[in-house]
């Protein structure tokens, strides 16, 4: 209990304070600014300025000092001399069904050559008039005298084809999807990105800046999800979200999983939460559909609500390069802003020539052609699965297909020496490579591609070669 | 420190919009000075005229805008099928402000079809447009013009000869692709045979080609450099190195075109600090430049960038997109041009586009460099291997170069390079860059005249590529010559004779240094 203030304590302390503000009444009016200017310089002292940290200054010497030690990383890590990628088996002639390695030949079961027009007379034939009237190179970028009749050939042809507006060509299959989405998305702007497509399609989204919201893989639930979220989100910010481009990229069928993407409802939900679909369909082209269109005709939905298809030339057309088809609107943004469009040489038109011929010979056959190579696929299917140890990934109607061990065994040295076996026994086929810093890594796989004209004695042949192989991989 | 003592000012020296005094010490027995380059000033009344010129076409841009938003004036272009939807619009309409009223105005001059092989002389596709440039049609003639534009150094852009018969074998033997990667089922004999013969040719241990230049720069610089490293890239790179590098993750720098001293002071600091905000030290630091720079017409400063990164340590990467075939005594590139050592730079990438008449990129250096990036490339993991007749016409083209008649298309080259250059600057126009170099930028400055020089060029049958804004800066629209061995000196001639009337009708010849004179007073 401290000393009780009397009664007189309080009369003096209210006389001092009562003095204190009779001296503020008559002091100058420069001394109270001045008292005001104090307290108000402590109080931003003590609130608002933050402590600058304390610059060290180097003297020269220390600088020279640090400079001399620094000592960088080698340019390259070591890399392992048994690496895969510096020991492929080297191939001579042409790799159409049969290749030919170290002087044998063997069948065909890893290029991307589902409709066997490498090596094809007619398209060589194109191709050989192509240099003859053209030369090899294009020598100079679209925009510089690097756009040749046939490329607007190419072009026409393509949408024609695809029944869509326009269409562009592009020099590189990888770069055709990397430089299209940077073309359109940029740094305000969202991607709804399956997990489970290909790399080239993971680095335009990662060249765009874009905000990526990944979905499980073929998962329309988890789209879903993610897009009903965003729809929370936009509802707080009405006026942002006005200006917030939106945009959906799949795959039409999976390079990596050999699946097909629920198309329908993707496109259902397209015009529910107001997004635009960019569609990869570099396997589905000339392979899955009755004329070959995609998977736009396998599901029988209006090409004109898919956005923008983009494709390659690179797998079932046999030739070099990439192309992308859509609406006028949509395709002719890309002449100005895609980088890999312009900035880049235009495709050698002996290229573009063998494109065109086999567009020609895609369009005469019109359906035998692909009804086969379905027919084909699903049978292939039906024996793969009879093998019992191995995991079949892929649709049944789907001509790349990826087969593992089961779930233990599956590693990438046993997968191996099952293509080692398969070569002594005169079948190619390849372990599918990536590299480790893919999105969503596969596990490991081999990668099975139906060539169409493989008969049904070779189909059996590749079903017994692979049943022995399993045997000897496994013991 | 910065050695101030070597750039000594000597009274032949001319101070350009650069303001760069070069070192003269390095050059080893040439009688030329191999870096003198020019960049003169722009000349003050153009520079007014060109803003004025940009100023008076947005004015007009945003009338017709106007016209268009209040439905006075047709909207053309396409339409967005989905626009009555609700969706989020594709395209800004400030962002395509540019494409719809400055760039439609001039769209002809740009995207020419061809319908010949582009050697020295070809054939455009005539085409009209009833619609200011909205939409063309062809009326199925061709001009016949003499090419200024594409990139043809060497003259291999022939459809005959003995590159493009071996092409055509390469078909009949090979088919035209592979549908496969290198890394799995497509390496084929000619892809090995195609490095072994580019890694001889350039005096390197090993080399390895990719399909597409642009790639070969995008897709692999992420294997040189991550997160942790520091790249000081030249300011006016292309395209497709900016984007290999903001694809790799690192941090990068840029530097002052061609400045060394810019260069040295921005090493020095960055060894010093590190990394700006957390201090730790740089794990490597890698300097990327251009062999011959394509929009300027330089050579970048190889002597003293050797010099510069061997006392700092770091690693050089240069891109010889043009210079390779182009440049140096036998056509190794600029190496070769300066009579350097090839191990002194790290990393060497070009492209068989421009002077091999093929497709394609490489990169070429130390085996331990190759092998790293055999394994770790994008392009090589996913990307089909190179078609056959494309790596056959780049195997032919080096079997040629190899012989005299190579030899001599090498110095057919650098004549008629020399011979052009020095024409051009004694009638009076400003010409950039290196009196070497085989791409010859002529300024215009004024958005109207680089459109009117284009068109009156191509009446008299000649057809040349201008740029202007984005391409260049504001300011420095050009017309960009790229001179090819081809060239016969009656077609170069024939070329100066027009420029020169153009250049007096519209008056072209802005330089301050050198006098304006009619070609016939030369």
């Amino acid at each position: 209990m401290g000393s009780s203030m009397t009664r007189g304590d309080i009369e003096n302390l209210a006389t001092d304070f009562y003095g204190l503000l009779e001296s503020f009444k008559h002091a100058p009016l420069y001394h109270i600014s001045f008292e005001i200017f104090l307290v108000l310089a402590v109080i931003w002292l003590v609130v608002f300025r933050k402590p600058r940290p304390i610059e060290k200054k180097l003297t020269e010497k220390e600088k020279q000092d640090l400079i001399d030690e620094w000592q960088p990383e080698p340019l390259v890590p070591s890399v392992d001399p048994n690496h895969p990628a510096l020991n492929v088996r080297v191939l001579d002639g042409i790799v159409g069904k049969t290749v030919e390695i170290d002087g044998k030949k063997s069948l065909n079961f890893a290029t991307f050559n589902f409709l066997n027009f490498v090596g094809n007379q007619r398209i060589a034939d194109k191709a050989i008039q192509a240099v003859q009237k053209y030369g090899v190179g294009s020598c100079g970028p679209r925009g510089f005298y690097g756009t040749i009749d046939i490329h607007l050939e190419l072009e026409e042809r393509l949408a024609r084809f695809f029944q869509c507006e326009e269409g562009i060509i592009y020099s590189y299959g990888f770069s055709t999807i990397a430089s299209i989405i940077p073309a359109y998305s940029k740094r305000n702007d969202i991607l709804f990105v399956d997990e489970g497509v290909h790399y080239a399609i993971q680095k335009g989204v990662e060249a765009s800046r874009s905000h990526v919201k990944w979905f499980r893989h073929n998962d329309i639930n988890d789209l879903e999800r993610l897009l009903a979220e965003q729809e929370v989100l936009d509802k707080k910010i009405p006026k942002k979200a006005r200006s917030i481009r939106r945009f959906l990229i799949i795959e039409g069928l999976y390079v990596n999983y050999g699946d097909i993407c629920p198309l329908p409802r993707m496109v259902e939900l397209k015009y529910k939460y107001k997004y635009r679909i960019f569609m990869d369909e570099s396997v589905s082209f000339g392979t899955i559909g009755q004329a070959g269109r995609g998977v736009t005709e396998y599901y029988s939905i209006d090409r004109q609500k898919i956005d923008l298809i983009s494709s390659t030339l690179e797998y079932a057309a046999g030739s070099i390069g990439g192309f992308a088809v859509g609406s006028s609107f949509v395709v002719d943004h890309q002449r100005l802003s895609a980088q890999g469009y312009c900035f880049s040489a235009s495709l050698p038109p002996l290229l573009a020539a063998a494109a065109i011929e086999a567009l020609n010979i895609m369009e005469e056959d019109n359906t035998l052609l692909f009804e086969t190579i379905m027919e084909k696929s699903k049978r292939l299917h039906k024996k793969l699965l009879s093998i019992k140890g191995y995991i079949i990934s892929g649709d049944e109607i789907s001509p790349l297909k990826h087969i593992r061990l089961t779930h233990a065994f599956n590693t990438i040295g046993r997968l191996e020496e099952i293509v080692q076996f398969a070569q002594t026994r005169d079948i190619t086929i390849t372990v599918a490579r990536y590299l480790n810093d893919e999105h969503l890594l596969p596990e490991p796989s081999i990668r099975l591609i139906l060539n169409v004209e493989m008969t049904d004695e070779e189909l059996e042949f590749l079903c017994a070669v692979l049943q022995e192989a399993l045997v000897k991989v496994t013991t | 420190m910065i050695d101030t003592n070597v750039l000594t000012v000597s009274e032949n020296m001319k101070i350009d919009k650069n303001n760069y005094k070069y070192n003269t010490t390095n050059i080893l027995n040439h009688e030329d000075d191999l870096q003198c380059e020019e960049f003169e000033e722009t000349p003050l009344y153009a520079a007014v005229l060109t803003y004025i010129g940009y100023a008076i076409l947005c004015l007009f841009g945003w009338l017709r805008d106007f016209m268009r938003q209040s439905n006075i004036e047709k909207k053309r272009g396409a339409i967005d099928p989905n626009a009555s939807l609700d969706f989020v619009p594709l395209y800004q309409s400030y962002e395509s402000f540019y494409t719809r009223n400055m760039y439609t105005r001039v769209r002809d001059i740009f995207n020419r079809p061809i319908t010949s092989v582009p050697g020295p002389q070809f054939e455009l596709a005539e085409r009209v447009s009833d619609d200011y440039n909205w939409t063309y049609r062809f009326t199925g003639k061709t001009i016949s013009a003499i090419n200024l534009g594409s990139y043809n150094y060497l003259g291999f852009a022939e459809r005959t000869g003995s590159c493009a018969t071996d092409a055509i074998d390469a078909i009949k033997s090979y088919g035209i692709a592979t549908c496969s990667t290198n890394s799995e089922i497509g390496t084929q004999f000619y892809h090995v045979e195609l490095e072994q013969l580019l890694a001889k040719f350039l005096g390197v241990e090993s080399c390895i080609a990719f399909g597409m230049g642009f790639a070969t720069n995008a897709l692999n610089l992420p294997v040189l450099a991550s997160k942790g490293d520091l790249i000081l890239s030249d300011e006016l790179n292309h395209c497709s190195l900016i984007l290999g590098i903001r694809l790799s993750g690192a941090c990068y720098q840029t530097y002052a075109h061609n400045d060394i001293n810019d260069l040295e002071k921005k090493l020095r600091v960055a060894i010093v600090q590190g990394h700006p905000r957390t201090n730790r030290p740089w794990k490597k630091i890698i300097i990327v430049v251009e062999g011959v720079y394509s929009m300027e017409g330089s050579i970048c400063r190889l002597p003293q960038l050797i010099e510069l990164k061997k006392k700092y340590k770091a690693y050089l990467y240069m891109d010889e997109a043009h210079s390779i075939g182009a440049m140096g005594k036998s056509g190794r590139g600029i190496v070769d041009y300066f009579n350097l050592n090839t191990d002194d730079v790290d990393i060497l990438m070009g492209t068989f586009t421009k002077s091999f008449g093929s497709a394609g990129g490489y990169i070429a250096g130390k085996k331990s460099l190759i092998d790293h990036i055999r394994v770790n490339s994008h392009a090589n993991t996913y990307a089909s291997s190179m078609s056959a007749p494309i790596v056959q016409q780049i195997i032919s083209s080096l079997h040629v170069l190899n012989c005299p008649e190579g030899k001599n298309r090498i110095s057919q080259l650098a004549d008629n390079t020399r011979y052009f250059r020095q024409k051009l600057m004694n009638m009076g126009f400003i010409v950039y860059g290196n009196k070497n170099s085989p791409v010859v930028p002529m300024l215009l400055y004024l958005p109207a005249r680089v459109t009117r020089f284009n068109r009156e060029m191509l009446r008299r049958g000649i057809a040349v590529v201008t740029v202007g804004f984005p391409a260049t800066k504001l300011l420095e629209s050009r017309v960009r010559f790229c001179i090819s061995a081809a060239h016969t000196r009656q077609m170069l001639d024939t070329t100066l004779a027009a420029i020169d009337e153009v250049g007096t009708e519209l008056s072209l010849r802005y330089s301050t240094r050198y006098q304006h004179r009619r070609l016939k007073d030369i």
